[in-house]
């Protein structure tokens, strides 16, 4: 989990969130091209921890997230995903807790929507966030950098300075980072 | 059914900014205790309530079970549920996202376990931000959909006839609940007259024999809720009279 890099940020009316795209196991790298931003109806669910945990549990949120649209034919808004999924690490936090952390963002009639949650089923609405030990990296830079109604274009260029700074600083190396758009035109792979 | 058709008269309306339920009570007397008074109408949510028309006992356990469905939802969610998915929940197999529950409601008991179906029928008002007011009506079969105007219990009929000759849309609240009186009056007292209400005065409805309830928007764009207090309700009926005379009148000649 510490090892990974999440972050992201809003902007204007879209947000964008990284992942940095390295699947391993004890001190082997299995895939240096994983995807970890799971589209989950019309919003972004960016999730770290475990493979065995990030998995299952995304798999059931997005499955479910679907059947309520199936059974109430209006798609789920962000604020109620997002609570429906801290609901459920909250449920299972003092029995098996699922591993994961989470970062979800959407856009919603009010405009868009950011979440950080974690494993133990924290659950925040903010304009940037990270995960990981990255965390340490990017932050900062996020908080130097962002400011309201950011373009498209600039909100990729922070993503940008921030993977560029853990390229010089982590000492864990992080390969193919994957970064994603959510806006109201549906979501998009960025290439940076 | 039978015990829903006897029931007191409930009517629901929609209008352009809000829905009204309003309701005859069968059971007044003098030595009823009026504060505990509930019969018609119960509040399910902040932005939901509904009126009942048959076995009160039965009614009870499914207003129970909206009313904690509603706040289950909230639990998850964070939002207020939505009107439809409310009454869906009731109909089915129960709501619940994290699997069906045993004992499956309305229809549930239609089909199952040799156990007999609840002898209610529900008109359900609310609103929501997908689709705004809405009014919906279910019956013990399990069977729901939504309406602009319904009525159920004793002389639903007759209250039915008269609503499609005059509900239009584009109505608003008040407007609703002005019209609409004169004829729930009219046809109130006509009901009255028909079903033995030996102690009451049959001459003039009051608040003490009705619940009306609405729903409707502020001009600041919040959703509320209330029931009407006894001088509104009375003032509204009093209004109702004087056009029913002009009826019983033209009816005469």
């Amino acid at each position: 989990m510490g090892t990974e890099a999440m972050f992201g940020l809003t902007g204007k009316d879209f947000v964008i969130l990284a992942a940095d795209g390295q699947a391993a196991y004890s001190i082997i790298r299995l895939k240096n091209d994983a995807d970890k931003i799971w589209k989950v109806g019309n919003m972004l669910f960016a999730c770290s921890g475990p493979p065995a945990d990030t998995a299952n549990f995304m798999e059931f949120i997005e499955k479910n997230v679907k059947l309520n649209e199936l059974r109430t034919g209006i798609p789920m808004s962000t604020k109620a995903a997002a609570s429906f999924t801290r609901n459920e690490l909250a449920h299972a936090l003092r029995k098996g807790p699922f591993q994961a952390d989470l970062l979800i963002g959407g856009i919603d009639n009010e405009g868009p929507s950011l979440y950080f949650m974690d494993y133990l089923a924290s659950s925040e609405k903010v304009n940037k966030a990270a995960h990981g030990y990255g965390a340490m990296f990017t932050l900062g830079l996020m908080d130097r950098y962002w400011k309201p109604d950011l373009t498209e274009a600039e909100a990729i260029d922070i993503i940008k300075k921030c993977i560029k700074e853990l390229e010089t600083r982590f000492i864990v190396d992080l390969p193919g980072f994957k970064c994603k758009i959510v806006s109201k035109e549906g979501t998009k792979d960025v290439t940076l | 059914m039978e015990a829903i058709n006897l029931a007191g008269s409930t009517v629901g309306v929609l209008a352009e900014d809000g829905v009204i339920l309003a309701g005859e009570k069968k059971t007044t007397s003098k030595l009823l205790d009026q504060a505990k008074q509930h019969e018609k109408l119960f509040q399910l949510d902040d932005t939901m309530f509904c009126a009942v028309a048959g076995i009160t006992s039965d009614a009870n356990i499914l207003i129970n079970r909206l009313r904690l469905t509603a706040q289950q939802h909230a639990y998850s969610f964070s939002e207020c549920m939505p009107v439809e998915q409310l009454v869906t929940s009731i109909c089915d197999l129960g709501g619940s996202v994290r699997g069906a529950l045993g004992g499956d409601y309305k229809q549930g008991y239609t089909q199952f376990g040799g156990l007999r179906p609840f002898g209610v029928s529900f008109l359900v008002a609310g609103y929501d931000t997908h689709h705004g007011f809405q009014l919906y009506h279910t019956d013990p079969s399990g069977n729901f959909s939504g309406w602009k105007s319904y009525a159920i219990g004793v002389n639903n009929n007759t209250a039915m006839q008269i609503m499609r000759q005059d509900w239009k849309p584009g109505m608003k609240l008040q407007e609703a609940l002005e019209p609409r009186h004169g004829k729930l009056s009219f046809w109130l007292r006509e009901l009255t007259a028909k079903v033995l209400v030996k102690t009451m005065d049959t001459a003039s409805p009051t608040a003490e024999r009705l619940e009306f309830g609405i729903v409707y928007k502020t001009p600041e764009g919040q959703v509320k809720l209330r029931m009407l207090k006894d001088a509104e309700i009375n003032k509204l009926m009093a209004d109702a009279t004087p056009k029913e005379g002009e009826e019983a009148a033209a009816s005469a000649s």
